[in-house]
């Protein structure tokens, strides 16, 4: 059957790849929004990530339910949230650095205590068959969504309402763009940039239960493959806005989809090179769209400024 | 738009002519700051060490003996300390290329990706001309080796300085295209049929591979790596272009001013910071793994981000830091099998490390004991 579907393939496994493999940018890209919007960077979601997977799977196979793994992954990002959010809040430390540490620290962790957790098989988290009126099993499997996937676009939209329509979302935009201000009509700066790292950090936590419990659905070290560095390009390329990090996350996933959609064709002469697609994307992107002059629109004034 | 120029930078220019003046007194020995400077390292390494001694122990392992074991696998045996000595070399190598960034401000993290490229280049390079004498093969791979890693990061710094692209991000990103290249290299143009299970490049004629001293395991790589920190000490903090790279990186305005041309100092800076990790692939392929293939991603670069921060940014210090942290990353296998931890526990130690390096940096200063003035 898939074989009569000949070009066709290409879009199908895009947009599948869109939204499966977008789900977990989706995640850190909405994360890292948050965290930058109060003024501060975490690069180190790649060890978020990481952990996220390794105690999502770890519980879940423990308790034998894949929503305890959940929870589990939003606890390990809470926890190294918290730890980004101290050290990088003392003075001269550099948010850039604190996040490469966190990104040894964090993976180190994972691969430390997942070891066990290689071979073993954990309950996954199910998924929503939204396919059954088709009768192409290409189209059935990609239309075979987590529910994740639609937590994910409903939080990008109420992240997106929160900054602007609400009094602690003009908080946390304020301790971003003016510290000093924030912090003259009352605002604890350190208080709610930790209460944003922690919760971004949270969100990535969820990504990296996506990627552990559902695509692709196993433990390994290089479960991430570096999505979680990516979130810092995401958010430029979203222009801190949470609903356009949605669109560049499905773009992301379906940038990565190309390489393998184009291989299973039978193109494959740059298959190694396609797969760098999201990387080379973001550069290319952000050498059209950054300009040495003047700040990028949305960008939080005091981004990566200490307090 | 920008108040008056003459106004904004009076402060700043009164600052950096106070710095220039030679101090008051200038004869006493400023003990005090010394001894700062030895004790919060020394703090860190002691509680660096009392965290992952517990983290061990809460893993059920005697904190110790883990001690002992990574002290005899890194220092214990004239073959640990070679094995040691032959990590170190590209460590050394990779840490410049974010230490010497780091003078003019930049974090550059592209080391994995420049050392990658460098491999290749220099690989390429290596087969176009092995018929040559041994000597010229190692000149024209150490040449492109360098050349490849040099232009890579060098393009990071062109796209800082004329679109304003953020260094760190573009450089991670680049690793990645960089490992990518690597693959896809591998795969096609430069694969070698024989090799099945691992796609590599066709090898190096073994005796055109750079050899080892005597009868170690000791290379030219660790020479390399040597004269190339020192190099760079003497460039930063003893000529004139290191003047300018250092004044730039503490107050980019005032360089603006002072007429400094920014643009070519810092690429040709960015230039020289990518061509050390270039040359650490060239090592790694002409010394060790006699082709390119993915073993040349095998960390080091990261590695080398935490050398350049443990040393704070001092080219010196990033010899002995490399040596440490090699002797740490050959403790590795000993931890597997003497004491049943997995391998990642070296990469729980390292984090711990650098951030307790990382607090350690807000601390200087903070202490009354140390401040020159109570004496």
């Amino acid at each position: 059957m898939s074989a009569s579907l000949g070009f066709w393939e290409i879009p199908i496994a895009v947009l599948a790849g869109a939204i499966r493999g977008g789900t977990p940018f989706l995640f850190v890209s909405t994360g890292e929004c948050l965290t930058e919007k109060s003024g501060k960077i975490n690069l180190g979601l790649e060890g978020v990530l990481l952990m996220g997977a390794m105690s999502a799977y770890a519980i879940s196979y423990k308790t034998g339910s894949p929503w305890c793994g959940l929870l589990a992954a939003g606890g390990a990002g809470l926890i190294l949230g918290f730890i980004h959010a101290w050290l990088s809040q003392q003075p001269k430390v550099n948010d850039i650095a604190a996040g490469i540490a966190m990104i040894i620290f964090g993976s180190g962790l994972a691969f430390f205590l997942g070891k066990p957790y290689i071979q073993p098989l954990a309950p996954q988290l199910p998924g929503l068959n939204l396919g059954g009126w088709s009768s192409i099993p290409a189209i059935q499997s990609a239309l075979k969504i987590c529910p994740l996937f639609f937590v994910g676009v409903a939080i990008a939209f109420a992240m997106n309402w929160f900054f602007r329509s609400t009094r602690w979302g003009l908080f946390v935009r304020a301790v971003g763009d003016k510290p000093d201000a924030a912090r003259a009509m009352g605002i604890s700066v350190w208080g709610v940039r930790t209460l944003s790292i922690m919760a971004g950090s949270c969100l990535a936590g969820f990504g990296g239960a996506y990627l552990s419990l559902f695509y692709p659905g196993s433990w390994t070290e290089r479960v991430s493959g570096g999505q979680g560095m990516i979130a810092v390009a995401l958010v430029i390329f979203g222009r801190w806005n949470p609903v356009q990090c949605l669109w560049a996350s499905l773009l992301f996933g379906g940038a990565q989809a190309l390489g393998p959609a184009l291989q299973s064709i039978g193109v494959s002469s740059y298959y190694y090179l396609f797969n760098a697609s999201p990387y080379i994307l973001t550069l290319l992107v952000m050498i059209a769209t950054c300009s040495d002059k003047k700040q990028l629109a949305g960008q939080p004034g005091a981004l990566g400024t200490g307090l | 738009m920008e108040p008056d120029a003459a106004e904004t930078f009076a402060p700043e220019i009164a600052a950096v002519t106070m710095a220039a003046s030679p101090p008051s007194r200038r004869r006493t020995f400023r003990w005090r700051s010394k001894l700062e400077a030895v004790v919060i390292p020394v703090g860190v390494i002691l509680v660096s060490m009392i965290l992952f001694g517990v983290f061990v122990a809460l893993q059920g392992a005697d904190p110790i003996a883990v001690f002992a074991s990574m002290k005899k696998a890194s220092f214990g045996t004239w073959f640990s300390i070679q094995n040691t000595l032959v990590r170190a070399a590209p460590l050394m190598l990779c840490a410049l290329c974010t230490a010497i960034p780091l003078r003019l401000g930049l974090v550059v993290i592209g080391n994995e990706g420049a050392l990658v490229i460098g491999g290749l280049c220099a690989t390429a390079a290596g087969l176009q001309c092995q018929n040559a004498s041994a000597s010229t093969v190692h000149i024209v791979m150490a040449a492109t080796g360098m050349l490849g890693g040099g232009l890579w990061i060098m393009l990071v710094g062109i796209l800082k300085q004329y679109r304003g692209v953020n260094e760190t991000i573009s450089s991670l990103l680049m690793n990645y295209v960089a490992i990518a290249v690597l693959n896809q290299a591998v795969n096609t143009w430069m694969k070698d049929p024989d090799s099945l299970n691992k796609p590599s490049s066709y090898p190096i004629p073994d005796e055109k591979m750079l050899q080892p001293f005597g009868d170690t395991q000791i290379h030219w790589g660790l020479v390399f790596g040597i004269i190339y920190c020192f190099c760079a000490w003497f460039l930063i903090h003893k000529t004139t272009f290191g003047f300018q790279v250092r004044t730039i990186g503490a107050n980019i305005r005032v360089a603006r001013l002072a007429g400094l041309a920014v643009g070519p100092v810092t690429l040709i800076t960015c230039f020289l910071a990518g061509a050390a990790p270039g040359l650490a692939g060239m090592v790694e392929v002409a010394a060790i793994h006699g082709r390119a293939n993915e073993s040349l991603n095998a960390w080091y670069g990261y590695t080398g981000i935490l050398v350049a921060f443990l040393a704070r940014q001092n080219a010196l210090a990033c010899i002995f830091v490399s040596v440490i942290l090699g002797g740490l990353l050959a403790s590795g296998g000993i931890l597997q099998r003497a004491h049943h931890l997995p391998d990642a526990t070296i990469v729980v130690f390292q984090g711990i490390v650098f951030l307790t390096i990382l607090f350690s940096e807000s601390l200087y200063g903070r202490f009354k004991f140390f401040r020159e003035d109570t004496a």
